[in-house]
């Protein structure tokens, strides 16, 4: 469905992306995971076409067409919608005008009422709050209503920065659920984390992405396995060296 | 006389309420305080005042093409200078605005040379309507209603129209507005335009109400300016009310303490404004919780 071949993507003179290639297949949920400064966001920036120019090498296709180089506007026209990190609701307008500026670049007046239903049946709390502020919400609902905003756009891919940031364990168990469910009803998930836990529990493929590069990826449950993985992004320590402390940086065998 | 004080000074708040308007409209898009506001709109007035005098177009007509006039005027402003800016900071922008106000007057001076001319307002300015034991002049009278009709067609555009909605995303967050899918540099230049028109709308009362000429908008922009910041920059209701009641401030100044320091006023209002209380009378602003 999407298929990123060898993208670079600069900041100016610096290079945040070194050549990365990743396929989505339709229906999945694919996470790409990493730590601060990896270059995950901009990765997803890059393919919204959200960072002027970029990205300076490579090609994105999407549904076997060039998205590489269009405007955020046709890109949410073709079927893609992302959820930015840190949530970026529209803290002066109400709920109900947040999730109805989702579907501004949609005509159809009965496909946009379904999908409004849709939403407020995954989160029922945005029907009590429709008419406050959104800045006015809790950090979960206005993780919830930037998740329903983007559904609003009735996407084919929805790609989620970091839905889990700055929430409680319970509202990262409920926001994870509705991911599956989103992606059960038919929208293709692609999801950046930094909680790897979660996002290999309920993805059905994962990258893991370090310095700009993709150093790893395969299914959750053979990453799990992976010794690597397991001590850099879940915390599980392997064993105490011979001299019976633990080395402060362990080499990796990625690099 | 405070009644005839209050009633007058109304009218000419009127006008400082749409010209203010017009300048908030575009400092909550984009940030930027639009010094050629005032410029933009007396050329306007010009464009307006010649088709009639020279061109014999009928009053309704001449303001139908003038706001198509100001329309262009302001999306292509936005287009030609300020899209152009690289790497713009928002004063960078408003020394461009201060730049484009010189060429503006320097133009009109040019065109129309600095002679003193009256707008041909089919209202008259020396008939009266009596309300309630007030005497009032037409031109007062309409100057009021049509900036209440104008001021809540703008309410109603902002708050239920998809665009207006879409003008506030904007300005609250451009990136999410963006992701949404809105053309964020067509809404800016849409801002400018519809900002040149309620602008244009002021020109032509503030010229029915007193002279046409190339200086007639500098005492009212600064003004409009005061009542900006009077109800709150961020606020629309607010910079209405800011200009009314800045405008009854000034006639009763002018009525009951001294004539030859009425225009001061103004300024003392914006200085104790900014001391007592710098968000302004209406603002309310939500602020990000980290």
């Amino acid at each position: 469905m999407l298929k990123v071949k060898n993208i670079e993507t600069l900041y100016g003179l610096i290079m945040a992306i070194r050549g990365v290639s990743l396929e989505v297949q339709e229906g999945q949920i694919a996470a790409i995971l990493g730590a601060n400064g990896a270059g995950k966001t901009t990765i997803l920036k890059t393919i919204m076409g959200l960072l002027e120019d970029q990205p300076d090498k490579g090609t994105i296709e999407f549904l076997g067409k060039r998205i590489d180089g269009k405007d955020a506007e046709e890109i949410v026209h073709l079927g893609i919608s992302y959820v930015p990190e840190g949530r970026e609701v529209f803290p002066e307008l109400s709920v109900d005008e947040n999730l109805r500026m989702g579907a501004y670049t949609r005509r159809d007046k009965k496909g946009i009422k379904e999908d409004y239903d849709r939403v407020i049946s995954h989160f029922p709390v945005l029907s009590e709050r429709k008419n406050q502020w959104a800045g006015t919400l809790s950090g979960g609902e206005q993780q919830m209503l930037a998740i329903g905003r983007a559904l609003m756009t009735r996407p084919k891919l929805l790609m989620m920065d970091e839905p889990s940031l700055g929430l409680s364990p319970i509202l990262v168990k409920e926001i994870f659920g509705i991911t599956k469910m989103i992606n059960a009803e038919g929208t293709t998930i692609l999801l950046v984390e930094q909680n790897a836990k979660m996002a290999l529990k309920i993805s059905s493929y994962a990258f893991v992405l370090e310095n700009g590069r993709i150093v790893a990826a395969n299914t959750p449950d053979i990453l799990l396995q992976d010794e690597d993985v397991k001590e850099f992004y879940l915390g599980i320590r392997s064993e105490e060296s011979v001299k019976g402390y633990q080395r402060w940086k362990k080499k990796k065998r990625w690099r | 006389m405070l009644g005839q004080l209050i009633v007058s000074g109304l009218a000419v708040g009127a006008c400082y309420s749409l010209l203010a308007l017009a300048m908030v409209i575009i400092y909550k898009t984009s940030d930027v305080l639009n010094f050629a506001q005032g410029e933009m709109a007396m050329i306007s007035t010009y464009v307006a005042f010649t088709l009639m005098e020279s061109h014999h177009v009928p009053f309704q007509w001449a303001v139908i093409l003038t706001f198509l006039f100001a329309i262009l005027l302001g999306a292509s402003f936005e287009f030609v200078f300020l899209r152009q800016a690289k790497e713009p900071t928002v004063l960078g922008l408003i020394i461009i605005t201060l730049g484009f106000e010189m060429i503006l007057m320097g133009f009109a001076g040019w065109k129309w040379g600095p002679d003193q001319r009256s707008l041909d307002f089919p209202v008259s300015n020396i008939e009266t309507y009596n309300l309630f034991g007030l005497v009032m002049s037409k031109i007062n009278f309409w100057t009021i209603v049509i900036s209440l009709v104008l001021m809540f067609i703008l309410f109603l555009f902002f708050r239920y129209t998809k665009v207006g909605v879409a003008m506030r995303a904007t300005q609250q967050n451009q990136l999410a507005a963006r992701v949404m899918g809105i053309r964020t540099k067509w809404i800016l230049s849409f801002t400018w335009a519809i900002s040149s028109m309620v602008g244009a709308v002021a020109g032509m009362l503030i010229a029915a109400l007193g002279v046409l000429d190339p200086t007639m908008m500098m005492d009212p922009l600064l003004k409009s300016f005061a009542s900006a910041v009077l109800g709150g920059m961020t606020s629309l209701p607010g910079t209405a009310v800011g200009g009314a009641m800045l405008g009854i401030i000034e006639n009763l100044f002018g009525g009951y303490v001294s004539l030859a320091f009425k225009s001061v006023v103004a300024f003392a209002v914006i200085v104790l404004m900014l001391c007592i209380k710098p968000s302004g009378l209406l603002a309310k602003h939500y602020v990000k919780k980290v």
